[in-house]
């Protein structure tokens, strides 16, 4: 059978949006954002080992506005898919699988994402000043 | 190894945020320094070790269920294997230049 004969499932369009589907779909995306953001890692790293010239470069690129928004996404992204990767371990140990623990578990995902980015720049940002 | 990667990266993650932010304004030479520490290349070699496998397993997923033609499959998965391996080795390498002295 060509895979374009075998009965579809009903398109993404279809649903309405909520809270578990599209969390479920944020790790995902996030998980590629810090893909990304690994690389920017090896990168840094690689220059801090070539010298001044090469830290330079990614101190100004980081520095530069786009550098700091593309940070400001990777610790967003980080947090998320750190806390909702721990909601994921605890799913695995056959924990908190019913409908009320899923969307509180959600919720509590989502609210500590935005008090650890915002702790943390706030953090850097105070370093940074001072 | 997804999740075994994944419970190891909680608290190397966290390591690293906290190291960063007491890092942010640091010259060249403080960063040198601090990764030429003992407790911080270590911990940062198996964050690099952790991230990379972890991401090779997550990217391998994304593509398996995007990427429906068997032959671009298998291409872009061997593809993100290799880079990953290789990203991995080279943030490494430039820790072991760093912290053992040998930087040009």
């Amino acid at each position: 059978m060509r895979s374009a004969d075998r009965p579809l499932s009903p398109h993404l369009q279809i649903y309405r949006w909520q809270l578990t589907s599209v969390l479920s779909i944020l790790h995902r995306a996030a998980g590629v954002v810090l893909s990304a953001g690994a690389i920017l890692l090896v990168w840094w790293l690689v220059a801090a080992a070539s010298g001044a010239e090469a830290y330079e470069g990614v101190e100004d690129f980081l520095g530069s506005w786009l550098g700091l928004l593309l940070l400001f996404g990777w610790t967003v992204a980080l947090f998320y898919h750190l806390c909702n990767g721990i909601r994921h371990l605890v799913w695995d140990t056959g924990h908190a699988l019913d409908l009320r623990s899923v969307y509180v578990g959600g919720w509590v995902v989502v609210g500590a994402t935005g008090v650890l980015t915002f702790v943390a720049w706030v953090a850097g940002i105070s370093r940074w000043v001072s | 190894m997804q999740r075994i990667t994944a419970v190891a990266l909680v608290p190397l993650t966290l390591w690293f945020v906290i190291a960063v932010i007491g890092l942010v304004g640091a010259d060249l030479e403080t960063v040198q320094n601090w990764v030429g520490r003992p407790l911080p290349a270590i911990l940062l070699v198996l964050l690099l070790i952790a991230s990379f496998y972890h991401m090779s397993l997550g990217l391998q997923v994304v593509i398996e269920d995007y990427v429906h033609t068997e032959l671009a499959k298998l291409g872009l998965v061997i593809a993100i294997r290799l880079l990953c391996f290789a990203f991995a080795v080279a943030g490494i390498f430039a820790l072991l230049t760093i912290a053992l002295g040998t930087t040009s």
